[in-house]
C-alpha cells in the first residue's frame, strides 16, 4: 500500500515520435481550448459577445485591403528581426540585443538621409543607406561576439546593455536633429523631397518591404540548412568541443554569425526608416527585437515556420487593437486575450514533447 | 527534396498572397471618393449630413494619460452635443507618433471619415502625408506647427491661447505665495518657486514664462527655477525633478508634463502645487491649489459644424477664454490662499477685455533689459530660422501668427536647471 503511493499520481515521461498528424493535432486542440478560454473571460468581464469579438480581432487584421496591406508589412518587419537572431539561437548565442542593433541601424540610415539627403542622386543615397545600416547593425552585433569569443563574457547581459546604449544614442541624436527647437522629435525626414526614401511599387506602399523580407526568408533558409556555414553554426550551438574537433574556428564563427544577425537587424531598421516610417524615435523598434525571440523559438528556429508565428503574434497585435477600436474596451483587454493565446500555444510544446500518465491501479485504489 | 518542396510552397503561399491583396487595391483608391461625393452632396441639408457623417480620433495614449483622457472626453461631448450616434465617430487610442498614426488615418478614411483628428505633437507628419493622398478629406491637428506653411487647404492645426491659462494660475500661485510670505513662513526675497517641465520647446518655454509672470503680477519678488525631464509622460522623472527642486527651496510647484508624478511628490512633501490637464484634488486634497487645462470641446464642435456647413476650416484655430477652451478648474479652498476665486475673475476680466496682456514687454526683461523687438520662429525649419516680428503695440503677440505657442525668450528672474532636452 504506501509502497504504492510512493508512485506519483501523474507520471510525465518523455514521448516518442509521433505520427506526422500528432503535433498538428495537439496544436489544434490548442487553439480551440484557447478560444474557448477566451469565450469565458470575455463575457465574464466585459459581457460581450466573444464570436463577434474573434470575428472583430478577424476584420482588425482582413477587413480592408489596407489593413491586409498593414498586417503583412507588419509580418515582414518582425519577420525580419526574427530570422536574424534565429542563426545566433541556433548557435547557442542569446542574442537579446535585436532591439538595439535595429535602432542603431535605423539610426545609420536616418543620418545618411539628413546629412546626404539633397547630396545624392537617389539610388546611390539609398545604397549608402542600406550599407550604412548593415555595417552599424554589423558592428552592434560583433562587439559582444568578439567579448564573446575572446573572453567568454555572457552574452546575454551584454547585448541586453547594447540596447540602453543604442536607445540613449538614438535620443542623443534626436536632439541634434529635433524640429522645431526643444521639441524632441525629428519628424518625417525629407517629407517634401523624399529623398532616401525607398520607392514605392506601383501603388503598393508596402509591397517592396514585403518583397525584400520574402526573398531573405528563402535565403535565409538555404543558408542555414544548405550551406557549410548554416552546418557550422548548427554544429557550434550542439556542442563547442565537438566543434573544435572537427577543426572549426568556433570564435571565428561565433563572430562571423554575429556580425550576420546584427547586420539583419540593421537591415530591419533600414526598411523601417527608409521604406516606412521616415523617422527615427527611441521606440521606432516598438520591442520587436524582443517579440522575434519569441517567434523564432516557436517556430522552431526554421525560417518557413517564422512566417506562420509572426504572423500569428501581429495578427492577435492588430486583431486587439481592433477590439479596442470598436468595443470601446481598452488595450489591455486584447493583450489579455493575445497573452491567453500565446499560453496555450507556448504550452502545447509541453504536451508534443511529454507525454502524461496517471499512475496505474489509481483508479482501483480510490 | 521535402525541404525544397516546403521552399516552393511557402512561395507560392506568399506570393498568392500578395495577389490577393494587390487585386482588392484598385477597389480601394476609388472608396474615399466617392464618400466626399456623398458628403458634398448632403452638404445643403444640415440635418440630412449629420446623420452621415463620420468623425475619426487619433489619440496617442488612451484614458489613463490625463493629456489624452482630456481630448477623449471632449471628442464625446462635442459628438454628442452635436447628436452624432456612437457608430458615426470612431477613437483609435495607442496610436505612435509614426507610421501607425498615417495608417491609422488611412483606416478611418476607409471607413467613411470625412474628418480625422489628432491629438499629440508628433503625430503632425503623417497627417499631412495622409492628408495629401485625401484632399477631399479634412484633417485636424492639435498642437502641430505646420498647416499655416503647408499649403494644404485640407490640413490644419489647432492650439489654445493656454499661456492666459497659466497666467491665471500663476496669479493664484503668487497669492499662496504671499500668504505664507505674510504668515512668517519664509521671506519676500526667498519667494522661489519650482516648475518641472518636458522639453526645451517654445510650447512649454511659453507655458511656464506666463505662469511665472501671473504669479509676478500679485508678488513682485518671485523667482523660479525650471527643470526638464525629457519627456511627456514619465512619472518617476517627474517625481524626482519635484523633489530636486522642493529641496533647493521651492516653496510651490507647478509642472508641464502629463503623469501625476509632480503633484503626488508635493502632497508627499506638503508643499503646494499648481497642476495642469485638469483637477488632481482627489490624489492631493492638501496642495492642489488649481489648474489650468485645455477644453477642446469648443474646437471639435466648430470643425465638425464646418465641415457639414461645407465651410472653409482655417489653417490655425486658437482657442480662448471667451469661447470656452482655456478653463481652469474649480479653486481648491483648503489650499489656496484666501479671495484666490475673487482675484482670479478680476484678471481674467482684464485678459477678456485687453487691459492686460501676458506676455505685456513692460513686466519682463531680458538680461537686464526691456525686449522691444524679437523675431520668433513662426515657420517651421530644420535650421530654426527666426522670421516674423512678434513684438508690437508694448506686447508679445503669442499664438497671433500661428496657433501653437512661438514664445520661447528666456526671461529674467526664471532660472534654468538643466536643458539637456
Amino acid at each position: 500500500m504506501s509502497k504504492q503511493n510512493n508512485a506519483p499520481l501523474i507520471q510525465i515521461s518523455k514521448r516518442r515520435e509521433l505520427p506526422w498528424y500528432g503535433p498538428i493535432a495537439i496544436r489544434a486542440a490548442a487553439i480551440v481550448l484557447a478560444l474557448a478560454a477566451c469565450a469565458v473571460v470575455t463575457t465574464a468581464f466585459t459581457g460581450e459577445n466573444p464570436l463577434e469579438i474573434y470575428h472583430t480581432m478577424w476584420t482588425g487584421a482582413f477587413g480592408t485591403p489596407r489593413k491586409t496591406w498593414i498586417l503583412f508589412q507588419n509580418i515582414a518587419i518582425l519577420l525580419c528581426v526574427s530570422l536574424a537572431v534565429t542563426p545566433a539561437f541556433i548557435m547557442r548565442f542569446w542574442n537579446i540585443g535585436a532591439e538595439g542593433q535595429m535602432l542603431i541601424g535605423g539610426l545609420a540610415t536616418a543620418a545618411c538621409m539628413i546629412l546626404l539627403g539633397d547630396k545624392l542622386p537617389n539610388p546611390v543615397l539609398i545604397g549608402i543607406m542600406l550599407l550604412a545600416a548593415l555595417a552599424a547593425g554589423g558592428l552592434w552585433g560583433a562587439i559582444p561576439a568578439v567579448c564573446k569569443a575572446r573572453w567568454n563574457t555572457n552574452e546575454t547581459l551584454f547585448t541586453l546593455m547594447m540596447n540602453y546604449v543604442a536607445t540613449q544614442l538614438v535620443a542623443f541624436f534626436v536632439i541634434v536633429w529635433e524640429v522645431p527647437k526643444g521639441a524632441g522629435k525629428i519628424g518625417i525626414i525629407n517629407q517634401t523631397t523624399e529623398a532616401g526614401w525607398l520607392p514605392q511599387i506601383g501603388s503598393y506602399k508596402y509591397l517592396l518591404n514585403i518583397l525584400i523580407v520574402a526573398v531573405l526568408t528563402a535565403a535565409m533558409y538555404v543558408y542555414l540548412t544548405r550551406s557549410k556555414q548554416g552546418y557550422e553554426i548548427a554544429v557550434v550551438g550542439q556542442s563547442q568541443r565537438t566543434a573544435r574537433y572537427v577543426g572549426i574556428k568556433v570564435g571565428r564563427v561565433i563572430v562571423r554569425t554575429m556580425i550576420l544577425s546584427g547586420a539583419l537587424c540593421g537591415l530591419a531598421g533600414f526598411l523601417l526608416v527608409a521604406g516606412t516610417d521616415h523617422t527615427i524615435t527611441t521606440t521606432i523598434a516598438g520591442g520587436r527585437g524582443f517579440t522575434a525571440v519569441m517567434v523564432s523559438w516557436l517556430a522552431n528556429f526554421n525560417p518557413i515556420n517564422m512566417i506562420l508565428t509572426s504572423f500569428l503574434l501581429v495578427f492577435l497585435e492588430r486583431g486587439a487593437g481592433e477590439i479596442a477600436t470598436n468595443f470601446g474596451l481598452n488595450h489591455s483587454f486584447g493583450d489579455i486575450i493575445t497573452g491567453i493565446i500565446l499560453f496555450f500555444i507556448i504550452g502545447s510544446e509541453f504536451f508534443i514533447r511529454y507525454q502524461l500518465r496517471l499512475r496505474k491501479n489509481a483508479g482501483k485504489e480510490a | 527534396m521535402k525541404k525544397i518542396i516546403a521552399l516552393v510552397l511557402s512561395l507560392v503561399l506568399c506570393l498568392s498572397l500578395l495577389t490577393a491583396c494587390g487585386g482588392d487595391s484598385a477597389a480601394e483608391t476609388t472608396a474615399p471618393a466617392q464618400n466626399a461625393q456623398t458628403e458634398g452632396e448632403a452638404a445643403p441639408a444640415e440635418t440630412a449630413a449629420a446623420a452621415d457623417i463620420k468623425v475619426g480620433f487619433i489619440f496617442l495614449h488612451d484614458e489613463n494619460s490625463t493629456y489624452d483622457l482630456n481630448f477623449m472626453n471632449a471628442a464625446e461631448e462635442a459628438c454628442k452635443s452635436l447628436g452624432l450616434t456612437e457608430d458615426q465617430y470612431i477613437f483609435r487610442t495607442n496610436i505612435p507618433e509614426g507610421q501607425e498614426c498615417y495608417d491609422a488615418a488611412c483606416e478611418l478614411v476607409d471607413a467613411g471619415c470625412t474628418v480625422v483628428f489628432a491629438d499629440s505633437f508628433g503625430h503632425e507628419d503623417y497627417m499631412i502625408q495622409a492628408a495629401k493622398e485625401f484632399p477631399e478629406v479634412q484633417f485636424c491637428h492639435a498642437t502641430g506647427t505646420k498647416a499655416h506653411t503647408q499649403g494644404l487647404s485640407n490640413y490644419h492645426n489647432a492650439f489654445a491661447s493656454i499661456y492666459e491659462g497659466r497666467y491665471l494660475a500663476g496669479v493664484a500661485a503668487g497669492l499662496k505665495l504671499n500668504e505664507m510670505i505674510e504668515a512668517g513662513e519664509f521671506t519676500a526675497e526667498e519667494a522661489k518657486m519650482g516648475y518641472v517641465g518636458a522639453f526645451t520647446y517654445a510650447e512649454v518655454i511659453s507655458g511656464y514664462t506666463s505662469f511665472y509672470l501671473g504669479a509676478k503680477s500679485v508678488c513682485p519678488t518671485v523667482t523660479m527655477e525650471v527643470t526638464f525631464t525629457g519627456s511627456w509622460y514619465d512619472e518617476t522623472a517627474e517625481k524626482e525633478a519635484a523633489n530636486k527642486l522642493i529641496s533647493n527651496g521651492c516653496k510651490l510647484i507647478s509642472q508641464h508634463a502629463d503623469s501625476m508624478g509632480a503633484p503626488t511628490a508635493c502632497e508627499t512633501a506638503g508643499v503646494p502645487n499648481v497642476s495642469y490637464n485638469g483637477s488632481t484634488i482627489a490624489a492631493c486634497p492638501n496642495t492642489f491649489i488649481v489648474s489650468s487645462r485645455i477644453n477642446w470641446a469648443p474646437y471639435y464642435t466648430y470643425v465638425i459644424n464646418a465641415v457639414l456647413a461645407g465651410e472653409e476650416i482655417p489653417a490655425d484655430y486658437t482657442g480662448t477664454i471667451a469661447d470656452g477652451s482655456v478653463v481652469l478648474t474649480e479653486v481648491n479652498e483648503a489650499a489656496a490662499a484666501a479671495g484666490t476665486a475673487e482675484k482670479l475673475e478680476e484678471v481674467k476680466a482684464g485678459l477678456l477685455d485687453g487691459s492686460i496682456h501676458v506676455f505685456d514687454t513692460t513686466t519682463f526683461t531680458v538680461e537686464g533689459a526691456p525686449v522691444e523687438s524679437y523675431l520668433a520662429d513662426v515657420d517651421t525649419d530644420p535650421d530654426y530660422t527666426p522670421d516674423t516680428e512678434a513684438v508690437s503695440d508694448g506686447y508679445f503677440h503669442e499664438s497671433e501668427f500661428r496657433s501653437a505657442p512661438y514664445f520661447d525668450l528666456k526671461i529674467d528672474g526664471i532660472s534654468l536647471l538643466d536643458t539637456a532636452f
